[in-house]
């Protein structure tokens, strides 16, 4: 037997795509082809039954309530804590705190942990590949501080220049907030190397996993982050809840974010007092419906396991980037060693908006543009990409439809 | 009865020749070549102030009033784009600006294009159309200031 097909022989593709009802679906009369994982994936029946659920059958304001209903919502809230807990290998559920997102995550931690930490003539260090989320809340962290932000350059083939990034950490740095999987490139950076000698310098390091949560096997223990933030969008689960981890003497030390209800124990019109670790950031009745599918969403995705789950989108990623760069012409952007499934690519002389337009026509979903990352595109002198992103569900057909609507639209736009 | 340059007239005319495709690729096939015919802005006029916003590619406009009438020329780094954009300049171009506030554009609709206007797209044909009404707005306001001095 051929080596090549055993993977597809232990990994049921087609058993994974029938969890996900969407993927049934037709876009201008063709069977969808949805290759915009990295923006946000599909959801599981799994996910979809949690939300229903819920609201059918236990919905309920949560914590304070002596009522029934109040206490399921409640035990079914905070399970979503447990999990993202073994999600993340953390030591503490009180580490997880539930955000809207990983944009919130990144806000609350320059809003807290920033204002009270970061004082003029500091330095916070990003890197050339950001996603603008974390980018514009350190930029604006700085402005407000008179403090300075570095940024680690970025190599032709979408690597970090590591020795630059030592250079650029001194004694004045006190943040290193940093992608671990780049949103445009797919380039893994060497976060524990780099929250290392982050560390050394004695800076305390956030990262951005936005992209990477979904793929890589994470650890915030073993990688010793001080800070880790991603979506419940990008695996699988809902939009609108988000997870902050941090370290516990950080989140204890840090100042309150929002104000109001969850986050006080107790009010008067002289003295508020605020709630223990994590409610002390959680202030308001929070996503409870999308909270509780997350769970769902990552025992669905721990279930297919994601060792399983990256051989499949590996095997994708390589298959596509042979097919791709038969094409003449064009070249594609980000070539680290070490990726995950996104292909950014460029085409001589033709605009990615007009592939992206012409390929939604063949019922294909691809992402052009600067994928929230201007700078970046800056440094590569283009418009912007077009994106291609694998998940859990995606097959060798889909990939061979796509390679071949581009070049029915390379043939019409030349 | 309708002028055979009016707005409407200029409309009718494209929503007449869109019925003769059969199939999208050929609407667009179509729209591909309108924009590569459309003459390329002069390299001076590309500047961020002429730059419409909300386009996920470059968009550039200039506008000129000369005779009661508005001319257009623009110009994208997208194609397709440009095809959009060649239509709504052969609809509009040399027209008053009353006739252009006035004009409701459902050619757009008729010819299947509808999709390029909403918000999402941020393909720009949206913010286009209002920059084109900017401009015709700001020169009918020049002119009726100038009358009312004088």
């Amino acid at each position: 037997m051929q080596a090549s097909a055993t993977i597809e022989n232990v990994y049921d593709v087609d058993a994974v795509r029938r969890q996900f009802p969407i993927l049934s679906r037709q876009v201008n009369k063709q069977p969808l082809v949805y290759f915009d994982n990295a923006a946000t994936t599909q959801k599981p029946q799994a996910v979809i039954d949690a939300l229903v659920n819920y609201y059918t059958g236990y919905n309920s304001n949560i914590h304070r309530g002596i009522h029934a209903l109040a206490e399921e919502a409640t035990s079914a809230f905070e399970a979503s804590r447990d999990a993202a807990q073994s999600f993340l290998n953390a030591e503490h559920r009180e580490q997880i705190i539930f955000t809207k997102g990983t944009t919130e995550g990144i806000n609350l931690v320059a809003a807290t942990w920033g204002r009270a930490n970061i004082s003029e003539g500091d330095e916070i260090i990003i890197s050339a590949m950001e996603h603008h989320s974390n980018m514009v809340p350190w930029f604006m962290l700085c402005q407000e501080k008179r403090a300075v932000l570095k940024v680690i350059p970025v190599d032709a083939n979408g690597e970090l220049d590591m020795e630059a990034f030592e250079n650029l950490l001194t004694a004045k740095t006190k943040m290193v907030a940093i992608v671990h999987v780049s949103n445009a490139l797919g380039t893994i950076n060497p976060v524990k190397l780099i929250i290392e000698k982050a560390h050394n310098a004695g800076a305390v390091v956030l990262v951005d996993g936005a992209q990477s949560s979904v793929h890589l096997d994470i650890d915030v223990t073993d990688l010793d982050a001080d800070f880790f933030v991603f979506s419940s969008h990008k695996v699988y689960g809902p939009t609108g809840v988000g997870v902050l981890y941090g370290k516990q003497h950080l989140l204890e030390a840090m100042p309150v974010y929002q104000g109001g209800g969850e986050m006080i124990k107790d009010v008067s019109f002289e003295q508020v007092t605020y709630n223990d670790l994590p409610y002390k950031f959680e202030a308001g009745t929070p996503n409870i419906a999308d909270t509780i599918a997350f769970k769902a969403a990552l025992d669905f995705t721990t279930a297919i396991g994601k060792e399983n789950i990256r051989r499949h989108e590996n095997e994708l990623l390589f298959y596509a980037t042979a097919e791709l760069e038969k094409i003449s012409g064009l070249r594609i952007i980000g070539n680290a060693k070490h990726k995950i499934s996104v292909i950014s690519f460029v085409i001589e002389n033709i605009h990615p908006q007009d592939l992206g337009i012409l390929l939604d026509h063949r019922g294909i979903a691809v992402r052009t543009g600067t994928h929230c990352a201007q700078p970046l595109m800056q440094f590569f002198s283009i418009p912007g990409t077009t994106r291609a992103s694998f998940a859990m569900y995606n097959t060798r057909e889909e990939i061979d439809i796509m390679i071949s609507g581009l070049n029915k639209a390379i043939k019409m736009l030349s | 009865m309708q002028e055979s340059n009016s707005i409407a007239a200029i409309e009718n005319e494209i929503i007449e020749e869109f019925q003769l495709f059969d199939s999208w690729e050929d609407k667009y096939e179509y729209i591909i070549d309108l924009g590569k015919k459309l003459p390329a802005l002069d390299p001076g006029f590309k500047t961020d102030e002429n730059r419409v916003r909300g386009c996920q590619s470059a968009v550039w406009l200039v506008a000129d009033f000369k005779d009661g009438q508005v001319a257009y020329k623009a110009d994208s780094d997208a194609v397709i784009v440009k095809g959009l954009i060649s239509m709504l300049i052969r609809v509009l171009d040399l027209q008053s600006p009353d006739n252009i506030l006035n004009a409701k554009l459902e050619f757009i609709r008729e010819i299947g294009m509808m999709n390029h206007l909403a918000q999402t797209r941020s393909n720009g044909l949206l913010s286009m159309v209002k920059q084109m009404k900017n401009y015709a707005l700001a020169f009918k306001a020049r002119k009726d200031g100038a009358g009312a001095s004088s």
